[in-house]
């Protein structure tokens, strides 16, 4: 048995046999030509040739995985049509009096280099593009068709990078899974995979000359991990996994794309609670409305010092563009009690839960906050981004965050750095802010109930306290009650209202928290298709 | 020669398919299209010089145009600009 580390690009697990994809090594040769013309019409000839691959390409695509994925092929043939691009191939043949193939591939580089330099990572993304189309071109003038690929049984296709014509050129129904050694999450074959529901691994470090067609292997996409002749116990319970995975997938099936509205007609929004970045594949998976509670914590712990504004803000930015105009409600810091980050000197407390934590931080250590918000407002102009201040108890301090984001803003202004405004709420999970939450909603754009927090100061219940469960009551009627306040404070205002603790995500409640008129429940995003479920059968 | 400004909003900004778009509109016209963000400048009939631009959304771009029929193509792109980004 012998593994590789690899990063998964699409959550999954596959069994089965790899089939080694290598390159057709076209070597491309300079050679001196007597005339210029003859070879640039046999250019384009072979652009001519190239252009009708795409084309098939693109309907095959559009077929298989929708029209905004097959786009790219469109996007492909027009770039062999630049006028640049094809200037710089003419020029190259003419001055030099080279032959196409060196011509072209010398332009490749050139224009697959200029997007590689560029600072966004989207368009350094592209230069695979570029490299593709000029293979393409390459191909043809040696008058070589694509790779025939033809297999009897499904295998895991295991290759150095795949062009994103080749992963779709493939034919779907015999591929288990993608496993590459270069290649990158924002690469169309990335996209084309999860497009796909097709396992993918991406920076496998292994040498393809070791390996064969035919060698039994396992991929897993949720370990990240690329296992060479599985043993038999591992080989059993990748099986397992694969049949629950399945399961899965069928209710996802099901209902993806589908609303979340009782037989009634009564909607709720469904989002996802995330702790990371990585997180928001499994949000996208499980066919998330947006994110309802991006935990900011994780950046400030486990490190040895603050997270600077850039890297925040590269974050958050990421986050709000994975979710393409979904809303990503992101929660300020919220550290203290049981989350510690040693730097911060925080210091022990008596009772931690009632302590130095949260917005009292932030309100304290000004400087920490306004790095945050800046990061925020600036990740805003990318996407749907919306900021939550947890642990509220009064009017003053929402009045302090408002000063407090107005400099901030004013601030980026003046620098013109861009930014966004953004709709910003603040969580409700104290009794003192349920009790206000008529004053509150005048201030705020929307609420988000903590349920974990508000039923531990709402029951003087410390929920780690295994002696306690006897008197402890989820169901509670106190939080229950505190819930219909806020909402129904919220609702007067014009303000939308929803619920992201554990609570959300508890099946014997959905139907109250729909009757309540609550807008939205945020939950682990494994939960998600499953309430949909259960709120599609409420009468 | 005539010009517009506008502010991108598209969230990817100017990216790879809309660019292609945009440069097959560039093409129904006459008239020289060109396309500046303050840092870039770009003829917006090619497609790899106007994806390198990297426009991103939040950003202010002119367009200027010049040619025989440059009232129909500043309307052209104007509602281009406003239907797609």
């Amino acid at each position: 048995m012998k593994s590789v580390k690899a990063k998964a690009v699409y959550k999954g697990i596959a069994l089965g046999r790899i089939y080694v994809l290598r390159k057709n090594d076209y070597t491309v040769k300079r050679t001196k030509i007597d005339n210029p013309e003859e070879e640039i019409k046999r250019m384009h000839q072979a652009k001519e040739m190239a252009s009708g691959q795409l084309q098939n390409l693109y309907e095959k695509a559009v077929k298989e995985v929708g029209e905004s994925s097959a786009a790219i092929f469109e996007v492909h043939q027009m770039m062999l049509e630049d006028d640049d691009y094809v200037e710089s191939i003419e020029n190259i043949i003419r001055t030099q009096q080279v032959n196409a193939e060196y011509a072209v591939a010398v332009t490749g580089d050139n224009f697959s280099e200029m997007f590689a330099c560029m600072d966004d990572e989207y368009m350094q993304a592209r230069s695979a593009d570029v490299k593709d189309i000029s293979e393409r071109i390459v191909r043809c003038l040696f008058g070589g068709e694509e790779q025939s690929t033809d297999f009897d049984e499904p295998v895991i296709i295991v290759a150095d990078d795949l062009a994103p014509s080749e992963t779709v050129s493939l034919d779907k129904e015999k591929i288990l899974a993608f496993v590459t050694v270069h290649g990158s999450t924002n690469s169309h074959t990335a996209i084309l995979a999860r497009t796909m529901n097709i396992p993918a691994l991406i920076g496998a470090e292994m040498d393809l000359e070791e390996l064969h067609s035919g060698m039994e292997a396992l991929v897993d996409g949720f370990k990240g991990v690329f296992l060479l002749e599985p043993s038999e116990e591992v080989k059993a319970d990748a099986t397992k996994a694969m049949e629950k995975e399945k399961e899965k997938q069928a209710l996802l099936h099901q209902l993806k794309g589908k609303e979340n509205v009782t037989k009634s007609g009564k909607k709720i929004k469904l989002f996802a609670n995330i702790g990371s970045i990585s997180d928001l594949g499994y949000a996208l998976e499980n066919d998330a409305g947006g994110v309802g509670l991006f935990r900011s914590e994780f950046l400030y712990i486990g490190k040895d010092a603050l997270p600077s504004e850039e890297e925040q803000f590269r974050i958050y930015k990421q986050a709000a563009q994975n979710m393409a105009g979904k809303k990503v409600i992101i929660r300020t810091l919220d550290i203290g009690a049981d989350k510690q980050a040693d730097y911060l000197q925080l210091g022990k407390e008596e009772n931690p839960a009632l302590g130095y934590r949260a917005i009292r931080i932030c309100l304290t250590k000004t400087d920490i906050f306004k790095t945050q918000l800046r990061a925020l407002y600036r990740a805003a102009a990318y996407g749907n981004i919306s900021i939550m201040y947890p642990m509220i108890i009064s009017t003053e301090e929402v009045e302090q965050i408002k000063k407090i984001s107005a400099e901030v803003k004013k601030e980026l202004a003046e620098e013109n750095v861009p930014y966004k405004d953004v709709e910003e709420g603040i969580m409700i999970e104290t009794p003192a802010a349920v009790m206000i939450s008529d004053e509150l909603a005048k201030m705020v754009d929307f609420f988000s109930i903590g349920t974990n927090d508000l039923t531990q100061y709402t029951l003087a219940i410390d929920r780690q306290n295994e002696n306690l469960d006897l008197f402890y009551n989820p169901h509670h009627k106190a939080i229950l009650k505190m819930i219909q306040i806020a909402t129904d404070n919220a609702h007067k205002e014009g303000k939308w209202i929803g619920i992201c603790g554990e609570l959300g995500a508890d099946p014997e409640l959905t139907e109250t928290f729909v009757n309540m008129g609550i807008d939205e429940l945020s939950v682990a995003p494994s939960s998600i298709l499953k309430l949909r479920k259960i709120i599609r059968e409420l009468p | 020669m005539k010009s517009f400004t506008y502010v991108i909003k598209d969230e990817l900004g100017i990216h790879a398919r809309p660019a292609g778009m945009l440069v097959k509109e560039a093409k129904n016209f006459q008239s020289t299209i060109t396309i500046d963000n303050g840092l870039k400048k770009a003829d917006a009939s090619k497609l790899m010089a106007v994806m390198s631009m990297g426009v991103k959304c939040g950003q202010t771009v002119t367009v200027t145009v010049e040619g025989e029929d440059e009232e129909a193509a500043l309307n052209g792109i104007q509602s281009f600009f406003e239907n797609n980004l």
